[in-house]
């Protein structure tokens, strides 16, 4: 058994503590510890990828209870995968949240990060539909505190909100975790497999109830319409660090639809065919539209951003909704793709505003470094509108190419092309009123404001450190387009795993390796058992 | 031997193909560093990867004439069918060589048009990264990979004409072919996918090969029309024509390159490249023909009324694609020979002829034809090129471009339009004549007449530098226009490649006497008269109306724009009561849907009896609910009813026999309705009315059928008995885990891990409430809460007497008993959950008799450190396991026999459980500290006595009076 598997929860779970109790007052010393963590957990997450491209259903007994008894952590490519683009992502965010400083505009930023990166790889490696749950909270909890990070009567109100739905979604999660195992009796999602595989055929009305709650509930995570409404207020107002951090977030739902829907309910599923991609196609359809109506008509930048965020998940739902091994291994790659995005876009978006009078998509004098910005944010927009050369382009011809059913492919393509259209059109208005419109202000300064630039210390150009992390985001875009056989080979594989479960079942269901301890010496156990048994 | 150094040679020679087309990318990185050695070292550094790059070319060239094509393929993405792979033919190579050629004359020339306010690091860095994209698009040989290169074309043009961003015509004008050609792009992604199903293979050597599949599919005309579109809207073609002018907006030398040689010929390029598997359906005729010729017809006329120079080329360029969009749309042999030969000629007058434009402009400063002219005798050098180019434009003898619409002519002349003989020849012509006398404006117009005194800027013709690039090409007007064999080679090489089989090509001037001679004689004759009478039809044309494209396209955008946002804000509005009216719906919808399709049998249990006082705990409950929802805006009773719920929740449990969940809900609902207490004391007594009576009932309709659902889905499975996993829970709780609580052992050991993620939940959420509460605090909030006054409903006795002395009496038992459930806790029903909130209410009992700060002044242990101790605790517990090399939080246990005590048993999970105790205490006590701290910035007085009257300090008072 590979302890390793279960060093991305532990290692934040026992981090965070620390630096929210003893680490508290100094900030240096937090910055640390936090980072420190976070460059462990991408070389763990790391090694674990490395480990699951090798094949095969790794399983971790906690408890060394074995399933469907206990909790089972469960690593494949997929939930490995998960786990080093959090870590990568993190690390990204951390290096921005650092170097402007935004950790230090409210308390508790690093412990709730780390409490944040435990929930989000916990909910990528448990293998329990309960645990699922409870990792939910966590990250949900996590979430909250960082979004409301530093305050402000806005974001407090977008946070409410954000809080408020998903707590309903939590409570509908419970309603459908009751109704899951009142008909199958069990939360372990490899058993729940065999469980609705045997299901009796004349029995299926509850089961089928309990998979489209889910899907429900997971909808809310990935913002798919019509329970998305959460996002675009949550993302536009969230700290611009939190924001990039959150792109991981909506991928949490996506993540467990493809691990729920496809290991339980997919297809082949007698009790379920068909049922979850009646509605979850036409949701990602409507999802995909909102998105490009948001980019395009958008006031201002942060929520521009946010709604190319609900575009992005409707061109990723509407792969994972064909549930075919093909299509999810071009959603796989769009996945990681669309994070990176949109992580890049709220960091650029954060250097900009930060340095800029308002978030209006308004002309306004020019900001310093007008043309590195620029370059930026073009390099962003690029990103998620799906053009070349960054990786969003072939992400869209991945999911477009394997989305050939006749009877929705006018449909699909249209949406995904439109939506396209709509969003670099949206995203060329906002950069040439930003960077374009913004060069004219100057050109003719009154004499006054002239004065007034020189008096007031303008913005501070961005160093090195802060750029970076927005940098390194586009160049993994880039990286990502380069290197994109070699990722979809592993997304192929991931696919290949979550489709076969027989694998996954096996592995799950099978005696853990360890054999349970030394029963402390038989005779004084059965005496104490037996003394236990007639004292009750 | 030979043979095999042969194959050496053209291995090497194929790999030049990703060479030059990487060459450019690579060289976009170059000019933003060496602009800081200078403008000239700047524009060589630009030239230098083009010369590269077309030396290589030029080194593959003789191999291509003779018929040979080289390919290079790097794999890139197999699962999709995209791989970097090359080929060059002659149609690839004819297009290479003038995108290189050009590029290189369009970096001398722009090196002396910009002005020292340009940024020119950044145009050079936007001209190479478009010449890559160019090149790529010509060398592809996987229409993917062709996809991706037209889409980099449609954004460096973007930035290219974009470039002088303080213009709004500039920015206007790039978001415009943005938009546009973005939208053919798009629309060709479709086209191409669809036409790489049908063949089966993304490579084009491929679908080239497999024309006659392609054109006997069904989805044929789907790819058709995708394909064409983007096409079309790259070439600028009618209706699509719009953006062409617009982006003229960008400087000169970026329109010379953009509207000669690359950008709108790309559109040509693909339909001559798809032209074998595409062309020649009667579709393909009637949709690109007809395009075509109106546009050609329309561009024509229209540019004879710009006054504009640049604006005038722009249509030319629109009507002259326009003609080679409908040769190939002829789709005969002849016609693709046509066409090929006039996209060698335009490239050649047309970039002198914006060149010359740009050097009016540049000296004139006007390119107003109305306020030039005379120019010839101020600079003769440009006046000599402009002349010679205009008049290849306009098809006269002698020049190139005579001798390619005289071939245009021919095939007009013998093609017919649903069986009418004489519309095509007859439009032809018509855009021949309206092309000869725009032509023949330009330079009479221009250069010639009298030298007018008004100019705003005194002409006189540039440096070498600036005309050297346009002069060339004047000369190469000249001599393919008088030795027009010369060009035959080129033109067979890549007509071949075009047809896909062997052409002859015959060029020269005289054909003979036949139809188009006189067509063309025609066209000359009319262009002349129609130019004498320009004057009187401008101003008829002026006075007409006319629909403006800008403005249709931007009311277009304005009305999306419009409705997008109005859609979006009108669903995005803010209220959270709509989200979960949206998403309770929804859910109750799909919920009832997933139930009806499927099947329920008939219940395997009976209903149980039911007994009075359940009944009457059920109606209570009901009641209570009802309360809730009708008082719900007195906040303070609201929260005595809701206690009355969580009570009968609790008596609910204890009746199902589930102790361990009734302790746990009553702990529970005590603290939370504490604590909520404690949070309602600064906020409004009462819920403002905020919903209408409408919308009250919508919301009540939608709540009772979500209730009604959950409660029939819960009634649904309780009728029903199922197999679950809790057997084996019963039966190993004691052997495996060491505690005969099932419930206790399934907490900290079946399912520990589930606890220890609901403690660090708990402890997140003291953390998240304490950050939360000192943001509040230092903004505006907190000074609002400085400023309110909340003396009014405060009790006089704020710590009274009684109270002190009972809650310090109630402390020490109320710990015994946390610690007794603690302890129990694996026996029997307890555990640290609920001893940690047990403690926490003896010590939140303190805080209320007491005081806040009376009684932290007491305290030992901050709360932060008791929710991080009993994280840490929980968390190294699980860890310990790993040093016996057992799972994280697998537990031991054994029984420790210590006289005089009975024998008991000491468990691992019992420190786990500890840590949960610590959290669950610190995380209360933490939300408390937090309320506290707002209570005391709302102006709360400290306390540092323990009660407000303390009886014991009157006695001593009296007692020293006495003394």
């Amino acid at each position: 058994m590979n302890h390793w598997i279960i060093a991305p929860v532990v290692l934040p779970a026992l981090l965070a503590p620390i630096i929210a109790f003893v680490m508290r007052h100094d900030i240096s010393l937090a910055r640390v510890a936090s980072a420190a963590g976070t460059v462990a957990l991408a070389a763990i997450a790391l090694g674990l990828a490395v480990l699951a491209a090798d094949g095969g259903v790794q399983v971790y007994n906690l408890g060394n209870w074995p399933a469907p008894f206990g909790i089972v952590l469960v690593l494949d490519r997929l939930s490995a995968m998960m786990v080093l683009l959090t870590a990568v992502l993190a690390l990204l965010v951390l290096w921005h949240a650092i170097a402007t400083g935004w950790d230090n505009r409210g308390r508790h930023f690093h412990a709730l990060f780390q409490f944040q990166l435990m929930g989000i790889c916990g909910a990528f490696l448990t293998g329990d539909a309960f645990n699922l749950f409870v990792f939910f909270e966590v990250l949900l909890i996590a979430s909250y505190g960082l979004m409301i990070h530093s305050g402000g009567k806005v974001r407090l109100q977008a946070g409410l909100q954000y809080v408020v739905m998903n707590l309903a979604g939590s409570t509908l999660f419970l309603f459908a975790l009751g109704t899951l195992y009142a008909t199958t009796g069990t939360l372990n999602i490899g058993d729940l497999a065999v469980k609705v595989q045997a299901m009796d055929p004349g029995e299926t009305a509850l089961i089928r109830v309990a998979a489209i709650l889910l899907l429900v509930v997971f909808a809310i995570k990935a913002a798919l319409f019509p329970v998305h409404f959460w996002l675009p207020a949550t993302y536009a107002n969230a700290p611009a660090p939190v924001a990039a951090l959150f792109a991981i977030m909506t991928k949490v739902g996506a993540y467990a639809i493809l691990r729920i829907h496809t290991t339980v309910f997919g297809p082949g599923t007698g009790a379920t065919e068909g049922l979850v991609s009646t509605w979850l196609y036409p949701a990602a359809i409507v999802t995909i539209a909102l998105g490009a109506f948001g980019v395009l008509g958008a006031r201002r930048l942060s929520s521009l951003l946010a709604f190319s965020v609900v575009g992005s998940m409707g061109t990723l739902m509407v792969a994972v909704a064909a549930f075919t091994p093909e299509a999810t291994t071009a959603a796989l790659y769009y996945l990681v793709h669309s994070t990176f995005a949109a992580a890049a876009l709220f960091l650029v978006a954060d250097l900009v505003l930060t340095r800029r009078g308002s978030d209006f998509l308004r002309a306004e004098a020019p900001t310093v470094q007008n043309g590195l910005f620029a370059a930026l944010f073009f390099g962003g927009a690029i990103a998620m509108a799906g053009m070349p050369p960054l990786s969003g382009f072939l992400g869209k011809l991945l999911v477009m190419d394997t989305l050939r059913d006749p009877d929705t492919i006018a449909l699909t393509w249209t949406a995904i092309l439109a939506g396209s259209l709509l969003t670099i059109v949206g995203f060329a208005r906002a950069g040439s009123v930003l960077f374009w419109k913004s060069t004219a202000q100057t050109d003719t300064p009154a004499p006054d404001t002239a004065e007034a630039v020189t008096e007031v210390a303008g913005p501070q150009p961005v160093g090195v450190a802060e750029a970076a992390p927005s940098i390194m985001a586009l160049a993994i875009l880039g990286g990502l387009a380069v290197f994109a056989g070699p990722m979809t080979r592993y997304a192929e594989g991931a696919a290949a795993e979550l489709f076969d479960a027989s694998a996954y079942i096996e592995a799950v269901l099978a005696e853990p390796e360890i054999p349970p301890l030394d029963e402390p010496s038989a005779d004084g156990d059965t005496d104490a058992a037996h003394d236990a048994g007639e004292e009750h | 031997m030979i043979l095999d150094l042969a194959e050496w040679r053209m291995s090497i020679d194929s790999s030049f193909l990703p060479i030059i087309s990487l060459l450019p990318f690579l060289g976009a990185l170059v000019p933003g560093l060496m602009i800081r050695a200078g403008r000239t070292a700047c524009a060589t550094f630009t030239a230098l990867p083009t010369f590269l790059a077309l030396v290589m070319l030029l080194i593959l060239a003789p191999g291509v004439m003779r018929g040979e094509v080289y390919t290079a393929e790097i794999a890139w993405l197999p699962q999709l069918g995209l791989s970097a792979s090359f080929f060059l033919d002659g149609l690839g190579l004819l297009f290479a060589v003038m995108i290189l050629g050009v590029g290189l004359l369009i970096t001398l020339y722009a090196r002396f048009y910009l002005s020292k306010d340009d940024p020119m690091g950044q145009f050079y860095t936007y001209l190479l990264l478009f010449q890559g994209a160019m090149l790529g698009i010509v060398l592809s040989d996987n229409i993917l990979l062709l996809l991706v290169f037209w889409e980099l074309t449609s954004l460096s043009s973007f930035l290219l004409i974009g470039y002088w961003k303080h213009l709004p015509e500039g920015r206007q004008g790039a978001r415009m072919a943005l938009a546009v050609t973005g939208a053919g792009g798009l629309a060709m992604i479709g086209g191409m996918l669809i036409l790489g199903n049908i063949v089966g293979s993304y490579n084009l050597t491929d679908i080239l090969a497999a024309g006659d599949q392609i054109k006997a599919s069904d989805w044929y005309v789907p790819a058709l029309i995708l394909i064409l579109l983007g096409a079309f809207t790259k070439s600028a073609q009618f209706p699509f024509h719009f953006w062409l002018p617009h982006a003229m907006a960008a400087p000169t030398p970026v329109s010379a390159y953009l509207h000669s040689a690359t950008m709108v010929k790309a559109g040509v390029f693909l339909m001559a490249r798809m032209w074998p598997a595409l062309a020649g359906t009667e579709i393909w005729f009637y949709l690109v023909a007809t395009v075509g010729l109106i546009t050609m017809v329309l561009g024509a006329v229209i540019a004879l009324f710009k006054d504009d120079l640049k604006a005038l080329l722009a249509f030319s360029t629109v009507s002259h694609l326009g003609l080679l969009t409908m040769l190939l749309g002829f789709g005969t042999k002849a016609a693709a020979i046509a066409a090929v030969f006039h996209i060698i000629n335009h490239l050649t007058f047309k970039a002198a002829l914006f060149m010359t434009a740009g050097i009016v402009d540049h000296e004139a400063h006007t390119r107003d034809i109305k306020r030039l002219g005379g120019l010839a005798r101020l600079m003769p050098v440009t006046a000599t090129i402009g002349t010679v180019a205009a008049l290849s434009m306009a098809g006269i003898p002698l020049f190139n471009g005579f001798i390619s619409k005289e071939m245009m002519l021919e095939e007009a002349s013998h093609t017919y339009w649903f069986q009418n003989p004489w519309i095509v020849p007859a439009l032809a012509t018509l855009g021949a004549l309206f092309s000869v006398a725009y032509s023949l404006r330009f330079i009479f117009h221009v250069f010639g007449g009298p030298v007018r005194d008004d100019y705003p800027h005194h002409p006189h013709d540039p440096p070498f530098g600036m005309y050297a690039a346009p002069a060339l090409l004047a000369v190469l007007v000249v001599v393919i226009g008088i030795a027009p064999f010369l060009a035959e080679p080129v033109v067979k090489m890549a007509a071949n490649a075009v047809t896909g089989a062997e052409t002859k090509p015959y060029l020269k001037i005289w054909h003979g006497i036949n139809p188009a001679l006189f067509m063309s004689v025609g066209a000359i004759l009319g262009g002349a008269v129609l130019l004498a009478l320009h004057r009187p039809l401008d101003r008829a044309w002026i006075a007409a109306p006319r629909p403006e494209a800008k403005v249709i396209f931007d009311g277009l955008v304005a009305t999306v724009v419009r409705w997008t946002r109005g859609i979006s804000e009108a669903l995005h509005n803010g209220a959270i009561s709509r989200y979960l009216a949206y998403f309770v719906t929804a859910t109750v919808i799909v919920g009832f849907a997933a139930y009806q399709g499927g099947a329920l049998g008939a219940p395997t249990r009976e209903m149980l009896p039911v007994p009075i006082p359940v009944f009457f705990g059920w109606l209570l409950l009901i009641i209570a609910t009802a309360t809730v929802v009708i008082l719900h805006r007195q906040r303070f009773l609201a929260l005595v009813v809701i206690g009355v719920v969580g009570l009968m929740v609790s008596a609910g449990f204890v009746y199902l026999s589930a102790p361990d969940l009734a302790l746990t809900q009553i702990s529970v609902e005590t603290v939370t309705i504490m604590l909520l207490l404690l949070a309602l004391h600064f906020l409004p007594k009462e819920t403002p009315a905020e919903s209408t009576g409408l919308r009250i009932g919508s919301d009540a309709v939608v709540a009772v059928a979500a209730g009604l659902a959950v409660g029939l889905l819960a009634f649904a499975f309780m009728m029903r008995d199922f197999d679950s996993i809790s057997a084996y829970h019963l039966a190993n709780s004691y052997k495996g885990g060491g505690g005969t609580n099932v419930v206790n052992v399934i907490l900290v050991d079946f399912r520990g891990y589930d606890t220890y993620g609901e403690i660090i939940v708990l402890g997140i959420a003291g953390l998240a409430i304490f950050a939360l509460m000192e943001a509040l605090l230092s903004g505006p909030a907190g000074a609002r809460l400085r400023n309110s006054s909340y003396d009014l409903d405060r009790s006089r006795d704020r710590h009274p007497l009684m109270m002190v002395v009972v809650t310090r009496l109630m402390l020490p038992i109320a710990i015994m008993v946390g610690v007794y459930i603690f302890l129990r806790g694996h026996n029997q029903p307890g555990g640290g959950f609920v001893a940690g909130l047990v403690v926490s209410i003896a010590l939140l009992m303190q805080y209320m008799a007491s005081g806040f700060a009376w009684t932290t002044r007491r305290q030992k242990i901050k709360y932060h450190t008791l929710i991080g101790l009993g994280v840490l605790v929980a968390g190294l517990t699980g860890a310990g396991a790993w040093l016996a090399g057992r799972p994280f939080l697998t537990s031991a246990f054994g029984y420790v026999h210590l006289e005089p005590i009975e024998e008991f048993e000491l468990a691992t999970a019992a420190l786990f459980d500890l840590g949960v105790f610590l959290c669950v205490l610190g995380a209360v006590m933490l939300m408390l500290y937090s309320l506290s701290r707002m209570a005391r910035h709302a102006g709360e007085t400290v306390n540092k006595e323990p009660m407000g009257y303390d009886p014991s300090r009157a006695v001593e008072s009296l007692r020293k009076k006495a003394e």
